[in-house]
């Protein structure tokens, strides 16, 4: 955004880059919820999904929203008030700072930072200590075990996700999202530029791996401990009701939205065409209409990941808490460990 | 450079009360928030001063880690809702000049060795590169001294967890 806006006085560029992001947060977050969330479920399970608001039930999502805006704001009577009502404004914000870098086109983006991938990986931890006070402060025993085996299940998963995407960051040479859009596309497998780099090939193991940590990132089964409602009523968000419970809610698919968005970067392009379909060489030629056309591929490949987590989500029984942590010290941990080694030796060798 | 320093004294003052309620306040969990708070404007600080990574790795190492396993330690153990009156022990009296010593300590310090020199006007943004090249090359061996120690950290606090 900021190439695009050059000749915009800076007050009108932070006004855009705010809407800007308003839009990439809760766009995704409503279509994932409408298409993954109403439709394919109940499609998957055999029935139509909601069918009267607007047409197919386009419009379910308003009345929601409405449904939920309208009812009392209740805080149980012997928990800490005000920890109690920051908790879900932490985990949304979150959010939003991580959709911060995330490149859009060639110049359609809120910040280059030169160590994106980084500030990404931090900013994500952030949303753990949402998530942990909501639980403590509900003063419910339910919603503190929901909100430590949150924690506790974040921060093991949160490895391996840091793990996978060093393997990139060694073959791209760069922690800038943009640089590692540019190192994909206008890279070759074999002499063969026809479809650039993707590091989905050469990085399939790390791709792996960041699939299954992000999964367990955003508590969706078969990674959903901390909700578990058959043994912990809505676990962290049980206490939770109308427009605080709205912002978990919409926190939960922008964020899924959002980590979808950064694996398609990291792994399938971004929001880059390879370069040799239009003969440009660096990432000075690219033609203006890429601003345009570059937000609509990144939200298809956005979309294609999406659907692949909620279809394993819908698809697969919940599992056990120490199954789930074994998984990732035990199985993940390790074989992210060996990629990264072997990358690095493979980045040396070649 | 007035935008910088107005920066600069709004995250430092922001950065002192809440230091301040980190000791005065009456609940656990409290203080760790509080905690939180500092710790975030210092990584705000690191910003302001171009240290880009460092910023980073203070927001994830600190906040996305430590206070995380600070908080989820206290509330496994003990912390209730509402205030405690017996959070403060006997050592108060000793803590206070302790950590006037300290802050003169620090204050000599660093006006000793940095007292004439002013950050330039537009500060030389250092690149990751850099740093990395820094940490693996001139520094290397003391990195690999402290995660030596780091490791012995983590074999001590297994072998004193085991019961078997």
């Amino acid at each position: 955004m900021i190439g695009l806006l050059a000749e915009v006085p800076y007050w009108g560029q932070s006004l855009l880059r705010v809407l800007g992001g308003l839009v990439a947060v809760l766009l995704p977050a409503g279509t994932i919820v409408y298409i993954f969330l109403f439709k394919m479920m109940s499609f998957m399970q055999s029935r139509l999904g909601p069918m009267e608001a607007g047409p197919y039930g386009s419009m379910q999502l308003f009345a929601e929203v409405g449904k939920w805006l309208q009812k009392e704001d209740i805080v149980p009577d012997r928990a800490d008030a005000r920890i109690f009502k920051m908790a879900p404004i932490i985990v949304l914000v979150s959010t939003f700072l991580l959709v911060v870098v995330v490149p859009f086109g060639p110049d359609a983006f809120f910040t280059n930072f030169e160590t994106g991938v980084f500030y990404a990986l931090a900013v994500s931890s952030v949303s753990v200590l949402g998530i942990l006070i909501a639980g403590w402060s509900s003063a419910n025993k339910y919603s503190l075990l929901g909100g430590l085996r949150a924690a506790g299940q974040l921060i093991a998963y949160e490895l391996p996700m840091v793990l996978a995407v060093m393997g990139v960051v060694i073959q791209a040479g760069t922690m800038n999202l943009q640089k590692i859009v540019v190192a994909q596309n206008s890279g070759s497998m074999f002499g063969i530029d026809v479809v650039g780099h993707p590091y989905v090939v050469s990085q399939f193991v790390g791709f792996i791996i960041f699939m299954i940590a992000i999964q367990a990132e955003l508590t969706q089964a078969p990674f959903d401990m901390p909700i578990a409602e058959s043994e912990l009523v809505s676990g962290y968000m049980t206490e939770y009701s109308g427009f605080r419970f709205l912002i978990f809610f919409i926190g939960e698919f922008a964020t899924a939205g959002v980590f979808a968005m950064i694996a398609s970067v990291l792994f399938l392009g971004g929001w880059g065409v390879p370069f040799t379909w239009f003969g440009w060489t660096s990432i000075d030629d690219i033609a203006n209409w890429m601003n345009f056309v570059g937000p609509l591929i990144m939200f298809t490949k956005m979309m294609l990941l999406v659907f692949i987590i909620m279809w394993i989500r819908f698809s697969y029984p919940r599992l056990r808490e120490d199954q789930l942590q074994r998984f990732a010290w035990k199985g993940l941990i390790p074989v992210a460990l060996a990629n990264i080694m072997v990358t690095s030796i493979l980045k040396v060798v070649f | 450079m007035i935008a910088q320093n107005i920066g600069f004294w709004t995250i430092a003052i922001v950065m002192i009360v809440a230091a301040l309620r980190v000791v005065t306040t009456n609940n656990v969990v409290h203080a760790a928030l509080w905690l939180v708070v500092v710790l975030a404007g210092a990584a705000a600080q690191y910003i302001l001063l171009a240290a880009e990574f460092v910023a980073i790795t203070q927001v994830l190492v600190y906040i996305g880690a430590v206070m995380v396993l600070f908080l989820f330690g206290t509330m496994l153990t003990r912390a209730r809702i509402g205030s405690e009156s017996d959070l403060n022990n006997t050592y108060k009296k000793l803590g206070v000049p302790v950590a006037g010593l300290m802050f003169a300590a620090m204050v000599v310090a660093l006006s000793s060795s940095f007292g004439k020199e002013k950050i330039p006007d537009s500060p030389k943004v250092i690149s990751t590169q850099e740093v990395s090249d820094q940490i693996f090359g001139q520094y290397l061996l003391p990195f690999w001294a402290l995660s030596f120690v780091l490791l012995a950290a983590v074999v001590g606090a297994i072998v004193l967890a085991r019961k078997d």
